[in-house]
């Protein structure tokens, strides 16, 4: 990017905001806000904690069982409504208001149904991203140039075969356009579940941390998680701009 | 003994006469009704001559289309049957091969797989079926693109790879859906130049629909006029041409341009 007619790299505006933080932080004008650089020390103190990896590993895996399971429904959900009529005209409705739900409001309430422990934050996980997912595979399979399928037809493709080498691949970028979402929504929901159980994963730890006012580390917890879901969002992006040679030309 | 053995073979060779002169095609009463009520074909009858191109052609809307989709058996019809060699059959078979107006490429896939793809279907072992396809995509001109994906290909070059996919399973009957509609002029004349030089070494029946009447008498060798919707066939015309000739006399020969002349007094009076 230029400024004021100059190039400068675009790593420059995050070291702008990492030096404001640090000068912020450092006039001590709000104790809920630490100089960068304590947040880094106590990154430190936290990773090397024990409950700390413990922490990590059960928000991975509930993270993971929850995705896991919001990925295959939710794609074989979309897949259905994509391509079978009455499926679509009795399901369309209930997704488009899940989509757009505010579905932290239920959280308490499936606490109540699950208990209180890993099951509710992998229903959680679930619930968050299931219905993006399915409403992008069900607009990619929708999206299918029909002479495609008939050619598929033509030269004799089994229903499966037309499913696994035309259906999927055709409608891949709304489906990869899903997932990435759906993984945001499902760190979200990782995020609130733990928070509302508080405890266990990074929820009792971020629960731990606001109490007893040890911003730093708290801090640090925040910047991790943001990370972790801008990095799986990357991930997924790449994979994106990797078939983006052909989802222009459908 | 003699006896018995000559006519054993006469019978053989009468049959196999009888095989060549019969249709390979044969549509009997067809009917299309769509969902919502419309009408496309009424009882359509036709045959198809083996070896020979046919042409349906006709005003928008005519079913020309429809009746294709139906003999591909991609499309289900409502009465009536499509009889191949002289079987009834209600689906997709080897035996047939579709070209498609909007191409229908894979557009994840390279020309080379989208080439073999209908081999692939047929579970033809990877090698073989790259090699049959190697050879097809050289047969219709686009050597050196093997590796090339759909959308680096121009309108022609992508009809092309669905004429050397369509080729490349070997089926005896060729559906040609205006597969030169969406080039533009001057590839489609080479185009059908081309077609008939294919033609000439490939012993295919081919159907073609078309709803430019010039194409139709230049490259068939009869064309059935279709009425307008609800279809069925008005008349059928025989329109060959020698092979062979240099394809600019055959555009300005005198019998040429009348018949062209005369299917489109036929075909005007529907336009209203």
């Amino acid at each position: 990017m230029t400024i004021l007619g100059k190039k400068v790299p675009m790593m420059l505006s995050l070291v702008v905001w990492l030096a404001v933080w640090e000068l912020v932080g450092r006039s001590r004008l709000l104790f809920l806000i630490p100089p960068f650089t304590e947040i880094l020390k106590a990154a430190t103190t936290v990773v090397t904690n024990a409950k700390f990896v413990d922490a990590v590993i059960i928000s991975l895996k509930a993270f993971g069982m929850g995705m896991g399971i919001a990925l295959v429904a939710g794609i074989s959900l979309g897949v259905l409504m994509g391509r079978v009529k009455i499926v679509e005209q009795s399901l369309s409705m209930w997704l488009n208001v899940f989509v757009s739900a505010p579905l932290t409001a239920i959280v308490p309430a499936l606490m109540v149904i699950f208990g209180i422990g890993q099951t509710t934050v992998v229903v959680t996980v679930l619930l968050f991203a299931i219905w993006v997912i399915t409403l992008d595979t069900q607009a990619g399979v929708k999206n299918i140039s029909p002479s495609l399928l008939e050619m598929a037809r033509s030269f004799g493709a089994s229903r499966f075969e037309v499913y696994t080498k035309v259906i999927l691949w055709a409608a891949l970028p709304e489906i990869l356009c899903g997932l990435r979402l759906g993984l945001i929504r499902g760190v979200r929901g990782l995020v609130v579940g733990q928070l509302l159980i508080a405890i266990m994963g990074l929820g009792e730890l971020f629960e731990l941390y606001s109490r007893y006012f040890l911003m730093d580390r708290f801090w640090f917890l925040v910047i991790l998680v943001f990370a972790f879901a801008f990095a799986l969002a990357e991930l997924v992006n790449y994979l994106e701009r990797r078939i983006e040679f052909y989802a222009r030309t459908r | 003994m003699g006896g018995i053995s000559r006519r054993a073979s006469e019978l053989a060779k009468e049959e196999n006469n009888n095989m060549q002169n019969s249709p390979i095609i044969e549509v009997r009463g067809i009917s299309k009704t769509y969902e919502g009520g419309c009408e496309a074909l009424r009882n359509l009858n036709m045959a198809f001559p083996r070896g020979e191109l046919t042409t349906l052609l006709g005003p928008s809307g005519c079913g020309k289309t429809t009746l294709l989709k139906i003999i591909a058996g991609l499309l289900e019809l409502t009465r009536g049957e499509v009889l191949i060699e002289g079987k009834k059959v209600d689906g997709p078979g080897p035996e047939r091969a579709f070209v498609f107006q909007d191409f229908a490429l894979m557009p994840w896939a390279t020309v080379l797989r989208n080439v073999a793809f209908g081999l692939e279907l047929r579970q033809v072992p990877k090698k073989e079926r790259l090699e049959i396809a190697r050879k097809y995509i050289d047969e219709v001109g686009l050597s050196g693109f093997e590796t090339s994906y759909p959308h680096e290909l121009s309108g022609g070059m992508r009809q092309r790879v669905g004429l050397a996919r369509a080729l490349a399973v070997d089926a005896e009957i060729l559906l040609m859906d205006e597969p030169f509609a969406s080039v533009d002029e001057q590839t489609r004349r080479k185009f059908q130049e081309d077609l008939l030089g294919l033609l000439e070494t490939e012993k295919k029946t081919v159907v073609f629909v078309t709803h430019s009447i010039e194409e139709a008498i230049y490259l068939s060798d009869q064309v059935a006029l279709m009425t307008p919707r609800p279809g069925s066939i008005m008349k059928i015309v025989n329109t060959k041409t020698e092979r062979g000739r240099n394809p600019e006399e055959v555009r300005r020969d005198k019998k040429y341009l009348d018949c062209v002349e005369d299917l489109w007094q036929i075909l005007k009076q529907y336009l209203v």
